[in-house]
């Protein structure tokens, strides 16, 4: 289970209000879309339920409880850039977390213990795509490869939440349209709510269960500082998406079995 | 096509390398041949012969009182010195240099004392290291490691602070720990930073270690020429000071090489 209910959120910075009253319930493994206007907030509220940044009022609850201040496992991310790490070799970010978990005080494990990982690594690469690219460093992948990795990266924690920060924006149409069909394959397999921040509106519909969009209500310069943001809507997606569920309407574009061929 | 724009081909960059260092030597073997024929004694610019005759005899033939080869002794007392100074000075600035880096609270409390640290001229300090540590190897090395510590420490935190907030966030979602980020995160990513630090600090190391040995010393590079000095022996002076000039691009090389064997991946990132 991993439900997140946030529950009248206010930050500011300073004097500016950024986000104003959002409140919203995000069961469980829904796929969020979060869209808006530049500079309205989204990554503020995603920095939020990442623990990166700390509201100034209102509570953020996953699964009833409250979150913790700062990043955990239990949430993973990835950015629209430096979400994988440049002196390791894709091998070496995949098995990084799993590594520090174990070994808590050498972060590396050794013999059996790392032949184990490896092997749980190995396959998730292979799973998003970058067989035979293991021993090669980011700087040697393209944009499209390194989202792939930091995608990889991120699952083998099997986070309950994946928040993602317009993590395909700089990709370009087809590489995008490629990686959307393994980013549904994954939301259908691993057991994760998921929160994207998009500019991308075709991204959002394509991908999402829901779709919500933060908005001023007064951006008048003047009012500029002292009202924030707030969601303005939130679309349920038609006909209905469901983690691990083949839709009746479309199962070719909405189910899991339209990434079964690929 | 503009000048901007057009590069030389492999021969040419060559003989273009080349050509300020001849020119310099002719004008050298010039200046020393004019001075030489109106005054077969003079000892300023001696010729190629002198130079050779001195270098044959500080590295080629033991020296009568002490029986040692000078050129070698000095260089490995001279080494001895530099690399023991520069070995502590990173050892010091990549643990603090790590600390400020990632833990705002020793930021706090050493940030601003190792900027104003950083700010002490050290040869102005020599004197006070004399006194308190003695004409030894000590007061020598502890020379070099103020010289250039500070420094490298500001470069290092710098370095470590610089690193995008993203990735740190991503480790700690990663399950790490503030031990585990600097581990394995931060520290490697901040080893090939320490060793072009390392590089641009081999000038100010060797000015430190030369002016200490000039002070007070009985052996090593800078004594000798400073102890030459005396009898105007330039013909011994010259051939040091291209000797020092050569360990010093020879170590720097060499750290280059280093770095890009054992993090090949600090140079593919460069072009980024
Ligand atoms: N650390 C900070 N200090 C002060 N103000 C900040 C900080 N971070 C963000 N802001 C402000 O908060 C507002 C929202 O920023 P945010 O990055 O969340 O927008 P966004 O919706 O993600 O925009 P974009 O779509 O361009 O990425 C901006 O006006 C920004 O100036
Ligand atoms: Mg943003």
């Amino acid at each position: 289970m991993s439900a997140l209910s946030i529950k009248n959120l206010w930050k500011e910075y300073g004097d500016q209000i950024v986000l104003e009253n959002v409140s919203i319930e995000i069961e469980s493994r829904a796929f969020v879309a979060l869209v808006g206007p530049s500079g309205c907030g989204k990554s503020t509220f995603l920095r939020m339920l990442l623990g990166q940044e700390v509201q100034t009022k209102g509570d953020i609850l996953l699964d009833g409880l409250p979150l913790p201040r700062e990043p955990g496992a239990d949430r993973g991310v990835v950015f629209q850039r430096y979400s994988v790490f440049p002196h390791l070799t894709v091998l070496g970010n995949v098995m990084l977390g799993k590594e520090l978990l174990a070994s808590r005080l050498a972060g590396r494990l050794f013999g059996k213990a790392r032949r184990a990982v490896e092997e749980e690594a190995r396959a998730m690469i292979a799973a998003v795509g970058l067989m035979g690219s293991e021993s090669k460093y980011p700087a040697q992948l393209s944009g499209g490869m390194q989202q792939r990795l930091a995608l990889a990266q991120a699952l083998i924690m099997r986070p309950k939440v994946l928040l993602l920060d317009e993590p395909f924006g700089a990709l370009d149409p087809g590489i995008r349209a490629e990686i959307h069909t393994l980013m549904k394959r994954l939301w259908h397999e691993a057991p994760m709510t998921v929160v994207m921040v998009t500019h991308d509106m075709r991204e959002a519909f394509t991908l999402a269960t829901r779709v919500v969009a933060f908005e001023r209500p007064r951006d008048r310069p003047e009012e500029k500082l002292r009202y924030g943001a707030t969601i303005t809507r939130d679309i349920a997606i038609w006909p209905p998406r469901k983690a691990g569920a083949p839709s009746i309407f479309r199962p070719d574009r909405d189910g899991p079995v339209s990434s079964q061929g690929q | 096509m503009r000048w901007i724009n057009s590069h030389p081909g492999a021969g040419a960059r060559l003989t273009l390398a080349l050509m300020p260092f001849v020119l310099l030597l002719l004008a050298y073997m010039i200046g020393s041949a004019e001075r030489l024929a109106d005054n077969p004694n003079d000892k300023l610019l001696p010729g190629l012969v002198a130079l050779g005759d001195a270098i044959n005899r500080m590295a080629l033939v033991p020296d009568v009182r002490s029986g040692q080869y000078l050129l070698w002794s000095d260089t490995v007392a001279s080494l001895g010195r530099l690399f023991a100074g520069l070995g502590i000075a990173t050892a010091i600035a990549l643990l603090l240099g790590l600390l400020i880096g990632i833990l705002p609270m020793v930021r706090a409390a050493l940030s601003p004392f190792v900027g104003a640290i950083s700010m002490v001229p050290p040869l102005a300090l020599l004197p006070i290291l004399f006194i308190v540590m003695g004409l030894g190897e000590a007061s020598k090395i502890t020379l070099i490691v103020i010289g250039v510590t500070p420094i490298m420490i500001r470069d290092l935190a710098l370095k470590a602070i610089e690193l995008p907030r993203e990735m740190i966030v991503k480790a700690e979602t990663l399950s790490a720990s503030s031990w585990q980020i600097a581990l394995r995160v931060v520290l490697p990513q901040i080893l090939p930073r320490l060793i072009t630090c390392l590089r641009l600090q081999l000038g100010p190391a060797w000015l430190f270690l030369i002016a200490a040995e000039a002070i007070s010393s009985d052996s090593g590079l800078g004594y000798r020429i400073f102890l030459v000095r005396r009898y105007l022996s330039m013909d011994v002076i010259f051939p040091y000071v291209i000797w020092i000039t050569l360990l010093a691009v020879a170590t720097d090389l060499l750290l280059d090489r280093l770095r890009i064997a054992v993090f090949p991946w600090s140079d593919l990132e460069k072009g980024k």
